[in-house]
């Protein structure tokens, strides 16, 4: 390492302590900033799912969801605009285009009585309209119920697999000396750096074969046969537990089976509940397989039926980003309920999620 | 201990052989069911024609030479690179920064990380759907934000030259996995080095040049690898975007084959064509370059990443 030339120190204490504050108002500045990157995408989603497609056409689009108010002027639904008589402000309704950017306003309350009036002097009235009916329409038309159905159970049969399976793995890699373990540990770590495409193809062919294409066997299956991310994460905490505990077991007679099932697993709860939450976000999300696997709609999980809702229908933005919203809504729930195991996770794992 | 293994005839290490053996086995099967098998079988049908229906047909080095003479292969190859070339420094500097704001003491630090790293749970099929339509012309919000600026914002996923940046500014907004990995760096470096570097009289911008960031290259180095071999599998935003917009677009790949990304190509020919032997020359020759990349980075990293052990060597 080199060393930087050093400028003799300072002992100017308070300019110094003014520098540093000055320095964290604008880290304040930028990090607030950023974080309303973040979120207006949300919020885009958010409003557009209870937009009607009236609302979809207003350019821009408004964050919040907002129609225009008309009021009805001799059977007929006119906008309602905020108008500037002389300096008076009194609300009018637009019945009639002009030549020249104008418009013939009138008062509800006197609907003869016009006035020829510059409109874009004048400001549209709007209010807050929000159509929550979106959301049950969107479920109805995607089938959503039989979705959910067909995703709960890749993710949670498989999890409970991957869990299983993990477990044992984990356990075998991190309490025992054997002969060309370490080189199949080595070997299991490498697979991280595997691309997917060279397994995936004859893979496709093997579950062809057994007609297991188009049902949720190619997604549930191969979870228990374990897998290296998890595996790796379970075997560090592994690691942690103490061996006396082991020890005291053994002593006790138990066999290394119980030993896993009575001292080492409910001491790696903590190590459980990350991985299961992972498979969790990564099952739900996964969209390749499913993709690949499953042709017919009864079959499809939410990933590749909001995809094909989206295909069919696009036009329907307010009900594609209903559906989206619900779709991503679990996991934002779990983050909040398990940010600290996720954080501490993805430093564990990585990419997977 | 109560076991079938006849313990009595069986050496201590020999029986914690046998146990190790017998817990990894799941894995060991799955190895080869899943991995070792498959790997060996896509090189073998990369060598034949091969449809699914009819048996694989040997045709030899046909696929590997046909591929060299695919212009569609070429096309997906660089517009694979330009993403990554664009993507990868662009994220990995990108959330690096965005890490060392977040390991300041600033008020309400958690809940500003807890914003950050919220896209990066919410990957796959809604995030690209709320995606392509934030970059709609006609009624998205980025334009008419643009235009309040001044700037006549492009037609992005439908206008041939603005896709890829489309999907760079996409993944900007979901790098809160690499902040979290960062910021766990920046949090391992040992305060008594800012300490000593303090009393040395080293600014900020120093104990960041000198200490924070050498003391994180394995990070940045983990980091890049992963981006990497991420970038080589990009599928689910490209394949959601390009097939929905089938009416301005062209469909998948779209528009006029400017998101055609190497995975998304060998999709085509693989489930769209059935063409499953050309398909395996692409996947092999996909992992030949993954495998590349990752070994120059692992050999160039000694002469950019310095871990701990390293320096207390010394």
């Amino acid at each position: 390492m080199t060393h930087p030339t050093m400028t003799p120190m300072r002992f100017n204490a308070s300019g110094i302590r003014g520098q540093s504050f000055l320095l964290k108002g604008i880290a304040t500045l930028i990090i607030a900033a950023g974080a309303a990157i973040i979120m207006i995408p949300f919020l885009f989603m958010l409003s557009t799912s209870v937009k009607d497609h009236a609302q979809l056409r207003q350019s821009p689009p408004p964050l919040i969801p907002e129609a225009i108010t008309t009021v009805e002027i001799n059977g007929q639904e006119e906008p309602l605009y905020q108008v500037n008589i002389d300096g008076q402000i009194t609300e009018m309704a637009l019945v009639k285009n002009r030549p020249g950017g104008k418009g013939l306003f009138v008062d509800p309350a006197r609907p003869d009585e016009t006035h020829e009036l510059v409109i874009a002097d004048q400001t549209a009235l709007t209010h807050l309209e929000v159509h929550w009916e979106n959301y049950p329409e969107a479920l109805r038309q995607m089938k959503f119920n039989k979705l959910l159905l067909n995703t709960l159970l890749v993710t949670f049969v498989g999890m409970a697999g991957m869990l299983f399976s993990c477990s044992l793995v984990a356990y075998g890699f991190s309490r025992f000396r054997a002969p060309w373990l370490n080189v199949l540990f080595i070997l299991l770590l490498s697979t991280i750096m595997l691309p997917s495409q060279v397994r995936l193809l004859p893979t496709y062919v093997l579950f062809n074969k057994l007609g297991w294409v188009d049902t949720l066997l190619p997604l549930i299956v191969p979870q228990f046969f374990a897998n290296a991310y998890d595996v790796f994460l379970l075997r560090q905490f592994f690691m942690t537990i103490p061996l006396e505990l082991d020890d005291a077991a053994k002593i006790d007679g138990a066999s290394p089976l119980q030993t896993l099932m009575y001292v080492i697993l409910p001491q790696a709860r903590p190590a459980l509940i990350s991985v299961a939450i992972f498979h969790f976000l990564y099952a739900w999300n996964d969209f390749y397989e499913p993709l690949i696997y499953l042709h017919s709609p009864e079959h499809w999980t939410l990933a590749v039926g909001l995809q094909t809702f989206n295909a069919l229908y696009a036009v329907n933005t307010n009900y594609i980003m209903a559906a989206s919203a619900v779709m991503i809504l679990p996991p934002i729930i779990l983050y909040f309920l398990a940010q600290r195991i996720f954080t501490q996770g993805v430093v564990f794992t990585g990419v997977k999620g | 201990m109560q076991s079938s293994l006849k313990p009595s005839r069986l050496s201590l290490a020999r029986r914690e052989s046998l146990w190790a053996y017998a817990f990894i086995a799941p894995w060991i099967l799955g190895f080869i069911i899943f991995t070792v098998g498959p790997m060996l079988a896509s090189l073998f049908f990369s060598f034949t024609e091969y449809d699914v229906v009819s048996s694989p047909r040997w045709i030899g080095l046909k696929n590997y030479t046909n591929l060299i003479h695919d212009e569609l292969f070429w096309h997906s190859l660089s517009i694979t690179f330009r993403y990554a070339a664009i993507a990868l420094p662009l994220g990995l500097v990108f959330s690096y920064l965005i890490a060392v704001l977040l390991n300041q003491k600033i008020r309400g630090i958690n809940i500003w990380r807890t914003v950050y790293f919220l896209p990066s749970v919410i990957a796959g099929v809604a995030v690209a759907l709320l995606w392509s339509r934030i970059f709609d012309a006609r009624s998205g919000i980025l334009n008419p934000f643009l235009a309040q600026l001044g700037i006549k914002g492009p037609g992005w996923f439908s206008d041939p030259d603005w896709a890829i940046p489309a999907l760079v500014i996409m993944s900007l907004w979901g790098v809160g996995g690499n902040i979290i990995i960062y910021l766990a760096g920046l949090q391992g470096v040992p305060t008594d080095l800012y300490d000593a570097a303090k009393v040395d009289g080293a600014t900020a911008w120093q104990r960041f040049r000198y200490v924070t960031l050498p003391m994180t290259t394995p990070v940045i180095f983990y980091n890049l690898v992963l981006g990497l071999i991420g970038t080589f599998q990009y599928f689910t935003e490209v394949y959601v975007i390009s097939s929905g917009n089938s009416g301005t677009g062209g469909g998948l790949g779209g528009p006029a084959r400017s998101t055609l990304f190497y995975n998304i190509y060998l999709y085509q020919n693989a489930f769209r064509y059935f063409h499953m032997g050309y398909a395996s020359t692409m996947a092999w020759v996909l992992f030949i370059i993954v495998l590349g990349f990752t070994l120059l980075i692992f050999r160039s990293s000694d002469t950019w990443v310095y871990y701990e052990g390293q320096l207390k060597g010394r």
